[in-house]
């Protein structure tokens, strides 16, 4: 077994004092990211990047402690679901739905252990699926020259708008302006500078950091700032319980988690999908099931273990294409990809061939974040609740300066910082327009790279546009792409209806969009 | 309305995209493509999905009344001034001036808001700076 020797080799990495200590402040981290409403698992790892980044730590180290907040934000997210009916970030919208009942009827504290629960048995699962898929998609993506590249970068953007888009032609022109945006700067393969407006600044081109960090974190300050939300300090919070779960009632939920895993799963692979869609679709499908005694809605323990299966399972599974082929599929993963190219770690197949250790010893931190979360989050889940009480007044003020402070810390300069406040303006704008973000920053990150492989194709076909569609491969991966946005032009009429009944049993703020 | 205001914007980008991209001057160095070819696709991109959202506009989103737009707009202010005062100021006062700002702008009381900013970046001098060694905007004064 080539893959477990590697996986092997990759707990010989993550098992060092050092990486132990950062995946433990990691998971705290990110449990508590999730927690608090207003910040998710797309902004609080993108405020985080930068701040890594300037502290220089090596590659793995800095992986692990990243992709431990990303895991660890996924579990936090049900801790404000459940006692204050405000999600901690979107994937967990689905959680209220039960859980706030059950914590109403003086269950927060079995809802809270069995949304923990569930949260291991989604992500340990889903990590395992990542262990054995991965490898196989990497032995395909082996196959890709520039051409198929290339289609596998349109594929990404005519997807990532996915069954939950409202206008298509919203995530079309959101992913033009990500694409243009990279454009700026100076052209890598012939050097001439292109749209700098004879700046100097603008030569290195729009770095991707600034961009992340003022659409996801200044924006979403902004956002508050307008609704002058003062965070969910107004309510108290209920009384636990109960913290540890009985068998039975383990047993009972037990099937739920399994559906949500694999669901969740599936759903984080596809593109376009993300976890939100991972938790909607768990929830959905276990209620058509189970529902029998019409409990769902009113604090049926299933309806809380399978959307939080669902999500965390998504996390995995969103990782797989974002390792093996270097293209996410959802906000959160474009965020980690971010924060691989910050690194200088290109994911792809070269990776798992050229730097296995990184590849390894990221998945083995995984599992191992994925224990320390779920002893975190099942006896210390009070701790976390005490901390939810810090008011969006403080919160928020302390979000934009830690942003500045990460930005600041890169450069030094206050060019960034302006450009990152103009980043956040245009965010609030777009959100306002209902125009999403995802594709924007998808776009900054890809843009160069989806360029040059055009140009290498057309450089090796000597100009022949014909040779994008010569091999069977690329041509598979083109009509994927047109179906992949023609499809919820005509489906997504129907899933919309089912989500928008979901969302009128719920009124609180959410997060950043995943 | 708005949406149509925001396609005609887009078109107007793509116009200027297919400007900005004609004027680039070509290096000796060659490939098939060139440097244009690729922002003139993202410009006729741009432009289809500009003229099919002033088409088909979306219902008109809920834009804040004027109190809170002026919130907004006072608080991207004082994020711009911290930015050009902070090489100049240092970092533990502009912060703790535009923390308190914001956290007003919040709804926190003015004495509220004074120990926010105060709390919040002292909190951060000495987490980032003091513990994990990172280099902050370093004033007159020294920190």
């Amino acid at each position: 077994m080539d893959t477990l020797s590697s996986l092997a080799d990759g707990f010989a990495i993550a098992l060092t004092w050092q990486n132990l200590a950062l995946a433990l402040l990691g998971c705290f981290l990110g449990t508590l990211i999730g927690a608090l409403p207003g910040l998710g698992p797309s902004n609080g790892v993108a405020i985080l990047i930068p701040l890594v980044f300037s502290i220089g730590l090596p590659a793995t180290p800095a992986l692990i402690l990243l992709t431990s907040v990303y895991y660890g934000a996924m579990y936090g997210g049900r801790i404000s679901s459940i006692l204050l009916n405000i999600p901690g970030d979107e994937p967990a919208m689905m959680t209220t739905l039960d859980g706030y009942p059950m914590a109403q009827k003086g269950r927060a504290g079995e809802a809270l252990s069995i949304s923990g629960l569930a949260s291991f048995v989604g992500a340990f699962f889903a990590t395992w699926g990542l262990v054995f898929l991965a490898p196989q998609l990497v032995k395909v993506a082996l196959l890709f020259g520039p051409v198929e590249y290339f289609a596998l970068f349109t594929l990404a953007f005519a997807t990532l708008g996915g069954l939950s888009s409202k206008n298509q032609a919203k995530s079309a022109i959101a992913a033009a302006l990500g694409l243009a945006i990279a454009m700026i700067g100076v052209d890598g393969q012939t050097g001439v500078p292109r749209f700098t407006f004879s700046n100097v600044h603008f030569y290195d081109g729009i770095d991707f950091l600034v961009a992340i960090v003022g659409f996801f974190a200044v924006s979403e300050v902004l956002v508050f700032i307008e609704n002058h939300a003062t965070g969910p300090s107004a309510k108290p919070a209920p009384k636990l319980g109960r913290i540890i779960p009985s068998l039975s009632l383990i047993k009972e939920t037990s099937g739920a988690m399994g559906r949500g895993t694999i669901l969740g799963f599936i759903a984080g692979i596809l593109p376009g999908a993300g976890a939100s869609l991972g938790s909607f679709i768990a929830y959905a499908f276990e209620k058509k099931i189970s529902n029998k005694g019409d409990t769902f809605g009113k604090g049926d323990p299933r309806g809380v273990a399978a959307p939080e299966a669902g999500n965390n399972a998504a996390a995995g599974g969103a990782l797989v294409p974002m390792l093996a082929l270097g293209v996410p599929g959802s906000g959160t993963t474009a965020v980690l990809l971010a924060m691989l190219l910050a690194l200088d770690i290109t994911p792809g197949p070269l990776l798992f061939t050229k730097n296995p250790d990184v590849v390894w010893g990221l998945i083995a931190a995984l599992f191992i974040g994925n224990f320390m979360l779920l002893v975190m989050n099942i006896p210390m889940v009070g701790l976390f609740v005490r901390l939810l009480a810090i008011p969006a007044k403080y919160l928020m003020p302390a979000v934009a300066m830690i942003s500045f402070v990460g930005i600041y810390g890169i450069s030094g300069s206050t060019f960034d910082l302006e450009v990152m406040i103009a980043f956040g303006v245009a965010g609030w704008v777009l959100r306002k327009l209902d125009v999403p973000l995802v594709p924007v920053i998808l776009g900054i990150l890809l843009g160069n790279q989806m360029e040059n492989n055009l140009r290498r194709a057309m450089t090796i076909s000597d100009g022949n546009l014909w040779a994008l569609v010569e091999s069977p491969l690329a041509v598979g991966l083109w009509i994927m792409a047109i179906v992949g946005f023609i499809l919820p032009l005509v489906v997504g009429r129907f899933v919309r209806i089912g989500a928008l009944k979901k969302s009128k049993i719920d009124a609180g703020d959410v997060g950043t969009p995943d | 309305m708005s949406d149509r205001l925001f396609g005609l914007a887009a078109l107007l980008l793509a116009g200027l995209m297919t400007w900005g991209a004609s004027v680039i001057e070509e290096s000796f160095i060659q490939d098939p493509l060139g440097p244009k070819a690729f922002p003139w696709v993202i410009a006729a991109v741009l432009a289809i999905t500009g003229i099919a959202m002033m088409l088909k506009p979306d219902d008109e989103p809920e834009w804040p009344a004027r109190a809170k737009l002026l919130r907004i707009v006072w608080s991207v202010t004082a994020m711009v001034l911290y930015a050009e005062l902070l090489p100049i100021v240092g970092f533990v006062v502009t912060t703790a001036a535009i923390a308190a700002f914001l956290s007003w702008q919040l709804g926190a009381t003015v004495r509220q808001a004074a120990m926010g900013g105060v709390a919040i970046s002292g909190g951060i001098y000495l987490v980032f700076h003091v513990v994990l060694g990172l280099s902050l905007a370093r004033g007159p004064l020294g920190f």
